[in-house]
């Protein structure tokens, strides 16, 4: 099954990275890349995007936030905070708006674990 | 104030940024553990400036009364990590780890060592990450505190003289219910910027090159 993954990072090089991941790790995919939580909401908007992975230090609205709108409209999009800060509260909010929490630096291994529970997520009938 | 950034490439500026980004927010998470509050980040800055400028931009929304806890770093890149607070706060954060109960005496005689322990769990977790996502290895000199304005904290008046362009990497921190705010900044000069340049593009060749395993 082939997924379209919204990348959201104002990185580019974090975004480089997580594509690179996905080129190893699931390379039939479909990215999709914002740099902030405007441009994010607006693919999201657009009804074809099945997973998320946000980073949390952006300029104007923050990962959580961006996390949270999405929530509002998509509730069982499975969505991931991507961050070094791995404060508790950081991980806390992201579990509170049901969204993985994947480590940077990142490895194959922590964004895998994440997509593996994405994908059983995506194909469960929705509620 | 900041002239220009013209020696970094935007992906460089923008891998430098996300980097030193990765460095602190793995470090805050030490302080968090200290002072059992969570710690607030701005997002990163790099710039290539004087030195006088540096100094001005860390004067900047503060008191010129400014104390940090320095730590020198050598490796394939070398530099200045330093963590800065207005000098009235750095009283607050050592209150803050130290537990409140103890008098303010107390934390007076305590301030120089929890301050340069303090930084040193800061600036060698923020110089560990950025080491280890860069593949290379560096060595941290004994933490230091400096007291002082902008200028003596960047040694403007030293033999580097305030003129000398320097790449300055700055990220604010807040601690959320404690009205403490500092800084956490890395300066390095000319030929580090250089070394730097050329260890960061090896990382960016290496993600289009899609190497297998830990890429960043």
């Amino acid at each position: 099954m082939q997924y379209k993954v919204l990348i959201v990072d104002d990185s580019k090089l974090a975004r480089m990275v997580m594509a690179s991941a996905f080129r190893r790790i699931r390379p039939e995919w479909i990215l999709v890349e914002a740099v902030n939580a405007d441009e994010a909401l607006a693919a999201v908007s657009g009804g074809t995007v099945d997973i998320a992975l946000i980073d949390f230090n952006m300029p104007g609205i923050d990962g959580l936030e961006l996390a949270a709108r999405i929530r509002k409209t998509h509730p069982d999009m499975p969505v991931a905070v991507v961050s070094a800060n791995v404060q508790t509260e950081i991980i806390g909010r992201a579990r509170e708006l049901n969204a993985g929490f994947v480590p940077k630096p990142l490895t194959d291994e922590s964004l895998a674990a994440f997509l593996s529970g994405a994908t059983l997520r995506l194909k469960k009938p929705t509620s | 104030m900041t002239i220009d950034t013209g020696e970094l490439t935007e992906i460089e500026q923008d891998a430098l940024a996300e980097i030193a980004n990765m460095g602190v927010s793995r470090a805050a998470n030490s302080l968090r553990q200290m002072v059992g509050e969570q710690v607030l980040l701005s997002v990163p800055s790099v710039k290539i400036v004087t030195r006088e400028a540096a100094s001005k931009l860390v004067e900047r929304n503060n008191a010129k009364k400014l104390v940090a806890v320095q730590q020198s770093f050598e490796g394939p890149f070398a530099g200045r990590a330093l963590l800065i607070f207005p000098e009235a706060q750095s009283l607050e954060l050592v209150r803050s780890i130290v537990v409140d109960e103890h008098t303010l005496e107390d934390v007076i005689d305590l301030e120089q060592e929890a301050l340069a322990e303090t930084g040193n769990i800061i600036l060698n977790g923020c110089l560990a990450t950025i080491a280890n996502v860069l593949h290379r290895t560096m060595r941290m000199s004994l933490p230091s505190i400096v007291r002082g304005d902008g200028a003596a904290l960047f040694e403007v008046e030293g033999p580097a003289s305030g003129g000398q362009f320097v790449l300055f990497l700055y990220i604010d921190f807040n601690i959320k219910r404690r009205d403490v705010h500092g800084f956490i900044a890395l300066l390095m000069d000319l030929p580090s910027i250089a070394a730097l340049k050329a260890i960061v593009n090896d990382f960016i060749h290496a993600i289009e090159k899609h190497t297998p395993g830990h890429v960043g």
